[in-house]
């Protein structure tokens, strides 16, 4: 088994992909190799923020997974974490990338919600690929996540 | 006979002085982790770095980091909420 950590963020919630990028994050830390596939509703926070795209596209732009309260829960929970120090998604996203983690965009997501590469932030992504590319890296993975 | 006398009453533990020195105070998961990996990355073989911070876990957690990177661990200092750890590439 490589010492390698594939996860799958399929939830755009703000703070599954907070869980994705810091569980990424830790693993480069720690020597490991990391990949992070972006499908389904996680594929939303690699669009470019647009304001008229449905559902809203953006890194820092997802939802909470619970109390979202149109956004009120969130706007609570970003202040408390701030509070904390907690780094922004968009400095977890660099780190992940400065350490050598790959970022995957899921193609059949693109093609049933009508995404294009343009609509996509192609700085943050590193490959295209769909369930074989995902089979293939996770056969050798320590560890394998679906987030 | 020749007698040798050392006097080592003014000496100090020779400090190894840190090449990279990465402060962390304040920051919280995954950044200690985070900065530590990235000044290894930039470190050349040998260099010594410290690494200052104020998270507790962190404080466990690059020790695990070093060991699991293969590297030197030389010292941890300090209280759980105010380290100095110093490790060698």
């Amino acid at each position: 088994m490589a010492d390698k950590a594939t996860l799958i963020a399929h939830s755009g919630d703000m703070d599954k992909i907070y869980s994705a990028l810091i569980i990424g994050n830790g693993a480069l830390a720690m020597g490991m190799e990391a990949s992070i596939y972006f499908t389904f509703w996680g594929l939303q926070r690699l669009r470019k923020d647009n304001a008229l795209s449905m559902p809203k596209g953006g890194l820092e732009k997802g939802p909470l997974s619970k109390m979202h309260m149109l956004g009120l829960g969130k706007l609570m929970i970003e202040q408390r974490m701030d509070k904390a120090n907690v780094a922004s998604l968009e400095k977890l996203m660099a780190d992940f990338r400065e350490l050598g983690g790959k970022i995957i965009a899921c193609e059949m997501t693109m093609e049933i919600m009508g995404i294009s590469r343009d609509d996509l932030r192609e700085d943050l992504i590193d490959d295209y690929g769909a369930v074989g590319t995902y089979i293939q890296e996770a056969r050798e993975s320590a560890i394998t996540l679906f987030i | 006979m020749v007698e040798i006398k050392v006097d080592t009453r003014e000496a100090e533990c020779p400090a190894v002085a840190a090449n990279i020195t990465v402060d962390c105070r304040g920051e919280t998961c995954p950044v200690p982790l985070v900065e530590v990996r990235k000044a290894i990355r930039k470190a050349a073989p040998g260099d010594v770095i410290e690494v200052i911070g104020t998270h507790p876990a962190s404080k466990k957690e690059i020790p695990m980091a070093v060991e699991a990177l293969e590297l030197e661990l030389l010292s941890v200092e300090g209280s759980d909420a105010d380290w100095t750890i110093r490790i060698r590439r």
